[in-house]
């Protein structure tokens, strides 16, 4: 009987699988609630829905699936957020849209004409329309801008009567992707390491000492065996171009946060695409290393992480010459093709939203080259980055041409 | 059996509906919150309103599934074998049972918390899925089958420090617990201190609140620490009127260790009042 509502939970992207959905079906079945709406919104959530990253998705869904919720919300010039008018503002609009607001003007001008627009459209909807309370500031959920991260109304309210809950959109800021934090960023990590037993003796297998004494009659036979240790080895090569300002943070708390997560762990800085030379030290000019040395001191084995934007002028990876703060005799493409040999196990991280990868000539020309091995720089996007990165045969990277 | 909250719990009404369907589809319970809503409170809330006896489980790091079934003894096992002790025919007599176990084989209907599944190996929530989904488990040094005889409630933590396996969510139900609002914020108070005076709760919760809005913490302060604090404040004698004339962009509220637990939230503190006296 709600078939349809199990179907619409999976395309809003709640994972919700057969066996949840029987339970949800049995609990109504024996009467775990009252005959009462809010109930069994509870229930279904509870039964449905297994991480607070989806009560947002799940909220919404809801409410279309049972009561076909109005799609707009509204929002006043001042209720806009401080840091949405200076913030990275580039993450809350798509690319076709940045692209209008530039020609618009300043950031202000634009709010104002967008903020406009929406109090026009809230207009048109207003017969019927029911106004959403300070919980669920949620202007953008529709039109495709998602301000994650963003605490409107952390503090919830009670659930009241009068505005349905599910109306509310409480778990916005839970959604997906906001919790990105060093010790998040740390456990992905560690999907990383691998512990191999190798070199002297030096622990006491007890196991191993019991079955051979077992096996001896019972003589004491001690075993030893080599520890544990972490055998990974990355090097982690870092974007300090211009375009990654917005981005340093983020950078930063994967850097403090790879430090301690691996045995060997050699950090280079570059400046938009790997050329000739690479640097040690983060302040530019220092320590200035050949990358051929790089390619030759480290064997296979070590696992490559790039981080970078891969935002630049297609000329810095093509071209002779076309370096942005030196002349470089052989073109960008040429030292990335050598990496790409030279190590097998590689991804490219890039803290660029995904949406905005295909709009920018140079990520798609990176991306293609390393045959798709670009990841955001999220949480999710580090895990399947790890993941790759983590099997132990060489998975070749198709050559692109 | 259903559950309704307790005289020192206030249970909100979409935790009820979870723990209710939990109990009557005899699924376990994840609950996951910030830390400090009372997420193990509600396990030992539980048992005492269904008044049944609680098995808790605390989970470290190095707790592996296998301990929470039972434990061989081989070592000891080994010494005895060795000195003759007639004990060591029986490999039973070895066998630990673990606190899943122990819960399997209780005579009435238990509570079970596996408190903070998370902090254990990732692997951890994938071992014990049958035992969990069955409700039993196999003894391989003694060959025997040791099934639940009542199917215990389990309630799960966790702090969110690990992704759970999939497998193993879709056999619980899910909750949530929310940071409370202020009105049930206030009833969480008053169930704790029945005679905490009415204008001191008024502004301790005023300043709690202010507090909690303060951006860049990284541990906001939670219930529990807002409990510690009133207490503290309560024993010390604070009068209500010292935190109304409080101005928190001037100096911190007496007693605020309770509520800020590492330094560079002082930090950030000062450092916010710092910026509001320039402005």
């Amino acid at each position: 009987m709600f078939q349809d509502f199990f179907y619409q939970l999976r395309e809003g992207g709640v994972p919700v699988t057969l066996k949840e959905y029987l339970a949800f079906l049995g609990a109504l079945d024996q009467r775990v609630i009252e005959p009462d709406v809010e109930q069994f919104y509870f229930l279904a959530r509870t039964a449905l829905v297994k991480d607070e990253r989806f009560f947002d998705a799940f909220d919404k869904t809801f409410g279309a699936f049972f009561k076909g919720i109005e799609k707009f919300f509204s929002l006043k010039v001042e209720e806009i957020p401080r840091e949405w008018l200076d913030g990275p503002l580039r993450r809350l609009f798509s690319a076709e849209e940045l692209a209008k607001i530039k020609a618009q003007g300043s950031w202000k001008a634009l709010m104002e004409a967008f903020v406009k627009m929406r109090e026009e459209q809230q207009a048109r909807h207003q017969g019927g329309n029911r106004r959403i309370g300070t919980g669920g500031k949620a202007p953008f959920g529709q039109a495709g801008m998602n301000p994650r991260g963003l605490r409107a109304g952390e503090e919830g309210k009670r659930l009241e009567q009068g505005i349905k809950v599910w109306e509310k959109r409480e778990y916005q800021n839970l959604s997906a992707e906001t919790h990105i934090n060093t010790r998040n960023i740390k456990l992905v990590l560690k999907r990383l390491r691998r512990f191999t037993r190798e070199g002297a003796d030096e622990e006491l297998d007890i196991d191993g000492t019991i079955r051979e004494t077992a096996r001896n009659g019972a003589m004491f036979d001690v075993e030893m065996r080599p520890s544990r240790k972490n055998r990974v080895k990355v090097l982690l090569f870092f974007d300090i171009g211009g375009s990654m300002a917005p981005h340093i943070k983020r950078c930063e708390q994967l850097f403090t946060s790879s430090r301690t997560e691996f045995k060997h762990l050699e950090t280079y800085y570059f400046h938009n695409c790997i050329y000739e030379f690479v640097w040690r030290d983060s302040e530019k000019g220092g320590g200035k290393l050949k990358t051929y040395d790089i390619l030759h001191k480290f064997n296979r084995d070590y696992r490559v992480i790039i981080v970078g934007d891969a935002s630049m002028s297609p000329y810095e990876i093509m071209q002779v010459g076309g370096s942005v703060d030196h002349f470089n005799d052989e073109p960008g493409i040429n030292w990335l093709t050598r990496l790409r040999d030279s190590f097998p196990h590689m991804v490219w991280l890039n803290p660029e939203p995904p949406e905005q990868w295909e709009f920018v000539e140079s990520i798609g020309m990176i991306r293609t080259f390393f045959g798709h091995r670009m990841y955001p720089l999220t949480l999710d996007g580090l895990h399947q980055a790890m993941t790759l990165l983590r099997r132990t045969s060489h998975v070749p990277i198709p050559v692109a041409r | 059996m259903r559950f309704e909250g307790t005289e020192r719990y206030i249970a909100t009404k979409d935790l009820q509906v979870a723990v209710n369907a939990a109990i009557t589809l005899e699924k376990p319970l994840l609950i996951k919150g910030e830390p400090g809503t009372g997420k193990t409170m509600l396990a030992h809330e539980v048992a005492g309103a269904l008044k049944v006896p609680l098995n808790t489980w605390y989970v470290k790091s190095t707790t592996t599934a296998q301990q929470g079934l039972y434990e061989y003894d081989a070592v000891s096992r080994l010494r005895d074998s060795q000195l003759g002790d007639p004990k060591v025919q029986e490999v039973k007599n070895y066998i630990k049972p673990g606190i899943l176990w122990r819960s399997f084989t209780a005579d009435m209907p238990t509570v079970l918390l596996i408190d903070e599944i998370d902090k254990a190996d990732i692997e951890f929530p994938n071992d014990l899925l049958l035992e969990l989904d069955k409700m039993e488990f196999f003894v391989y040094e003694t060959g025997e089958v040791i099934r639940a005889k009542q199917r215990p409630i389990v309630v799960i933590t966790s702090n969110n420090e690990k992704e759970l396996p999939d497998a193993f969510l879709r056999r619980c139900f899910f909750h949530y617990i929310r940071f409370p609002d202020k009105e049930t914020m206030a009833e969480i108070v008053k169930v704790h201190y029945p005679d905490l005076h009415e204008s001191l709760m008024r502004e301790a919760m005023e300043v709690f609140f202010q507090f909690r809005e303060v951006q860049g913490l990284k541990k906001k302060p939670s219930t529990s620490e807002l409990l510690d604090w009133i207490k503290l404040l309560m024993v010390e004698n604070i009068p209500a009127d010292v935190l109304a004339n409080l101005d928190l962009s001037k100096e911190l509220p007496p007693l605020f260790g309770a509520m800020l637990k590492n330094e560079q939230d002082v930090h950030a503190f000062e450092r916010l009042r710092f910026m509001q006296r320039r402005l």
